[in-house]
């Protein structure tokens, strides 16, 4: 076990260094944004004094590396800084207290698309993988043509029409589920569940497609390698060959796309929280770029990074797991 | 043996697909095992002897067929039965155990765990009961530690081991017939006899029949009751033993047999004084921190064949790396004509480099298959020797015609064109094309056929006349020495163990190891492994007779 210990700790490590490369592009690139955040509150008719002010009171006029070890000392000791626009400006009312820290602002946001992810998650995963098991059993079938059109039609369509063919299905004509997932802090859990469910299903018809195809493919990929004909001629069902001999050898390409899928439901379902009013970090981080809320901007960018990071490690370690070579040396 | 027979397949045709065509690979071959009979099936590669074995068992490979024919197994019809009364027998009354065991056993599970799983499924034995009986047969095998081995993952055992865990797997359920194809072919000689051996046992003990496929005459002289000969998908003959074995009536039969008599005559000894074309001067080396090579020495002389000799993972390629400096040794030095060569090959001149040039045992991947035969050839006349244009291609023409291929035939064609015979000789014109002293040959041989392995043998003999070549051969196959040696060195574990002229060494006082493995090779008797076993006594063989040493 030294052996898989040692991997784990270097990946670990080089996942740190990812991070740290990705905070500076991060910083970088929302400085690069047309405009600034003072320029844009202030209208146009502000006078240059007055938006130097509040550069200053910002501390936008701080040479560019200046703000960056200044946020990235801030991050490091937990503080994402504060909002631009929850400042109340010295200039103005000469005082600072009362803003929410970004953390406060983020936080129930984050829970919220977190919590969306994992139900999206508890119902795509299991699916996508025993429709691939199933495609790789029955290929080349009536099923499996079935099952790869459905996967690649909905992985094909726009997100919104997704959604809003769902919400005509499932809300307007046959009333199942809310089309509004406005939840909110302290809503009992079964409620909760209920209102989220048609974005969960919608994300689902967008993931689904990756995973279900790749477990198809990589089962049937081993499909002829020796000791699959050896599980054959011991006279296996077929689903126990595929199952049992082909599916434990096939885990490190399927948790890979797993991982690339769920990194996806917490970054990139900006479209579908749009659609159904649900509250989560999508929606926060498109208005603060519309406003230039850079301390925001940089601070959910910086989450995504580290979802991203994370579930790739985790994807990483679950490979090397899978994999009995590593788990038990000579 | 009036009573019906076990398997009875009359006038079968298989075909195989490749290019949207069915192309014949069996045609109307008859086959009939009685119960507890032994069936040795033999042939060269592309003969069909796999596709037929697995036939036997109503199963094809996918892309082939079955396109004509009955296969009978105890009455029930193979071909008409459903696949769940194939799979009720499968496993249970007919078992397979494959060529290569690491490859077909599954790596994501215990050995008991698949042991268990035919007779478990198959509702034949519980799994505690069979597990016990797991055991039992681990023991039969003359496997080490019986009781533990079978809790270990398929990559924590080693090659000889995992063969015989197959052939205990196969034996699960007690099944009536089982189809060994290739069992002992990946093995090292003195593994192989093991694996015979327990083979031959447990066949025996159980009554069990079997067809056994395999190339290897002299290994199936010792499993066999009777033996077919296949060429090309067709029948040659088929007979007892030893009928079979001293008085074969076809020609293409005696042609098999008398392959082994090719044998090169003796040469004059080395002139004392006279200066080594290569000498491995004390040489140690390793992989990473691993040491693998311990103070290895010899020299080879001009016009002479030098054979190094030992199993796998004795440290004859690694060698073979120190000598052309694709592994820089960690001690000692490596010298040409008495001149010391740079350890790596990067720091060496391109005369130098020209002098050293190698074989390899993979002809199929030692080709770049984007390359024509012509440009594979031209590239070293054109690197080494700097010829361009018309030069270069009367060059690469000349080599082609020494290597007996026609040149306006082959200067065209992709690797993929060419039979195994055929790009392994591409590889000798590749390396004859830097006009070397000395050319490496890594188990050349060993992955063709033997009337295939015979011509290379005999082309290499003929060009070192011609050209005053030294080689190095690396081998496994003692036969190959015998052939075609003047020196041998004999390694074990990294060192040289045993050295000197072929044939003192052939002739006995051996050193013990010596003495193992030419008494594993296998010969044409079908008496010899009984009477090796009873010669070196049961518990002695292989692993056994390693460990004293």
């Amino acid at each position: 076990m030294g052996n898989v210990l040692t991997i784990i700790l270097q990946r670990l490590a080089l996942g740190l260094l990812t991070l740290l490369i990705v905070s500076i592009v991060i910083f970088i690139a929302v400085n690069l944004l047309p405009g600034d955040f003072a320029q844009s509150i202030l209208g146009q008719g502000a006078t240059p004094e007055a938006v130097a002010s509040i550069r200053e009171d910002l501390g936008l006029d701080q040479p560019m590396v200046t703000r960056y070890f200044q946020w990235l000392g801030g991050v490091l000791t937990g503080d994402l800084g504060t909002s631009f626009a929850q400042a109340n400006f010295a200039s103005f009312s000469g005082t600072t207290s009362g803003a929410t820290t970004i953390a406060e602002q983020i936080a129930p946001r984050f829970g919220n698309t977190m919590f969306l992810a994992m139900i999206t998650a508890a119902i795509a995963v299991p699916f996508s993988i025993i429709l691939g098991i199933l495609a790789a059993l029955y290929r080349n079938t009536i099923f499996d043509r079935a099952t790869n059109i459905f996967t690649l039609s909905s992985i094909s369509s726009p997100e919104f029409f997704l959604a809003y063919i769902l919400i005509l299905f499932l809300a307007v004509l046959n009333p199942i589920f809310p089309s509004l997932s406005n939840i909110f802090d302290g809503m009992p859990f079964s409620e909760r569940l209920e209102k989220s469910m048609l974005p969960a299903l919608t994300l689902t018809l967008v993931v689904t497609a990756h995973m279900m195809r790749m477990t198809r493919a990589a089962i049937i990929n081993l499909l002829a390698s020796p000791y699959i004909e050896m599980a054959r001629l011991k006279g296996l069902s077929p689903m126990r060959v595929i199952v049992k001999h082909a599916l434990p050898n096939a885990l490190a390409p399927i948790i890979n796309v797993i991982a690339l899928n769920l990194a996806y439901l917490i970054t990139g379902v900006v479209v579908v929280e749009v659609v159904f009013v649900y509250p989560g970090i999508g929606q926060l981080f498109v208005d603060s770029v519309k406003i230039r809320d850079i301390p925001v901007v940089q601070a959910c960018c910086l989450i995504f990074a580290t979802a991203f990071i994370l579930l790739n490690l985790t994807a990483d370690i679950m490979s090397i797991l899978s994999n009995p070579r590593l788990r038990h040396p000579k | 043996m009036s009573e019906e027979p076990l398997v009875k397949m009359r006038d079968v045709w298989l075909e195989g697909r490749s290019d949207e065509t069915w192309n014949p690979i069996i045609n109307g071959v008859d086959l009939t095992l009685q119960k507890g009979e032994v069936l040795g099936l033999i042939g060269e590669s592309g003969a069909g002897k796999s596709t037929l074995g697995l036939a036997a068992m109503g199963y094809t490979r996918d892309g082939v067929r079955i396109s004509k024919g009955t296969v009978e197994f105890d009455g029930i019809d193979l071909l008409t039965a459903s696949a769940a009364v194939k799979r009720e027998l499968l496993g249970k009354r007919i078992a397979y155990v494959a060529q290569s065991a690491a490859a077909s056993f599954n790596p994501a599970h215990k050995l008991m765990d698949q042991h268990v799983e035919g007779p478990v499924q198959h509702g034949v034995m519980g799994r505690g009961e069979s597990e016990e009986d797991g055991m039992e047969l681990y023991r039969k095998l003359r496997l080490p530690n019986p009781e533990q081995i079978g809790f270990r993952y398929p990559h924590q055992v080693s090659g000889g081991q995992l063969q015989r865990c197959m052939t205990a797997m196969a034996m699960s359920c007690r099944p009536d017939l089982i189809i060994f194809d290739e069992p002992t072919t990946a093995l090292d000689v003195t593994t192989q006899i093991e694996v015979l051996a327990s083979i031959r046992d447990i066949v025996e003990q159980f009554n069990t029949a079997a067809i056994y496929i395999t190339h290897d005459l002299a290994v199936v002289a010792q499993m066999a009751d009777t033996i077919k000969v296949l060429l090309k998908g067709d029948e040659v003959e088929t007979a007892d033993t030893r009928t079979m074995l001293s008085a074969p009536t076809q020609e293409y039969t005696k042609s098999l047999w008398a392959v082994r008599s090719f044998e090169r005559p003796l040469k004059p000894a080395v002139h004392t004084g006279s200066v080594p074309v290569v000498s491995v001067q004390n040489v140690d080396a390793a992989y990473g921190t691993v040491p693998v090579l311990h103070d290895v020495s010899f020299d080879m002389h001009e016009g002479r064949t030098v054979a190094v000799v030992g199993e796998s993972g004795s440290g004859k390629s690694t060698t073979a790396r120190c000598i052309t400096g694709l592994l820089p040794p960690s001690a000692g030095q490596i010298m040409v004509d008495g001149e010391v060569m740079p350890p790596d090959y990067r720091k060496r001149s391109k005369d130098q480099l020209r002098q050293v040039q190698m074989i390899y045992q993979m002809a199929d991947t030692a080709l770049n298959p984007r390359m024509s035969i012509g440009q594979i050839i031209a590239r070293p006349v054109e690197f080494y020797l700097g010829l361009k244009g018309a030069e270069k291609r009367k060059k690469v023409d000349a080599l082609l015609e020494q290597i007996e291929l026609e040149p306006s035939q082959y200067y065209h064609r992709l690797p993929s064109e060419l039979s195994g015979g055929q790009k392994q000789r591409i590889g000798i014109a590749r390396a004859l094309a830097a006009e070397p002293k000395f050319i490496i040959c890594d188990e050349v041989t060993s992955a063709l056929d033997q009337l295939v392995a015979e011509g290379i043998l005999r082309l290499l003999a003929r060009l070192q006349d011609e050209l005053s070549l030294t080689y190095m051969f690396i081998t496994h196959d003692l036969a190959t020495v015998r052939a075609i040696a003047d020196e041998v060195v004999v390694m074990k574990d990294g060192r040289v163990v045993e050295q000197g002229p072929k044939v003192e060494m052939f002739k006995p006082p051996h050193h013990a190891y010596t003495d193992l493995l030419l008494s594993s090779v296998p010969e044409m008797d079908p008496d010899w492994l009984t009477n090796l076993l009873t010669e070196r006594g049961v518990d002695n063989i292989g692993d056994a007779a390693v460990d004293k040493m």
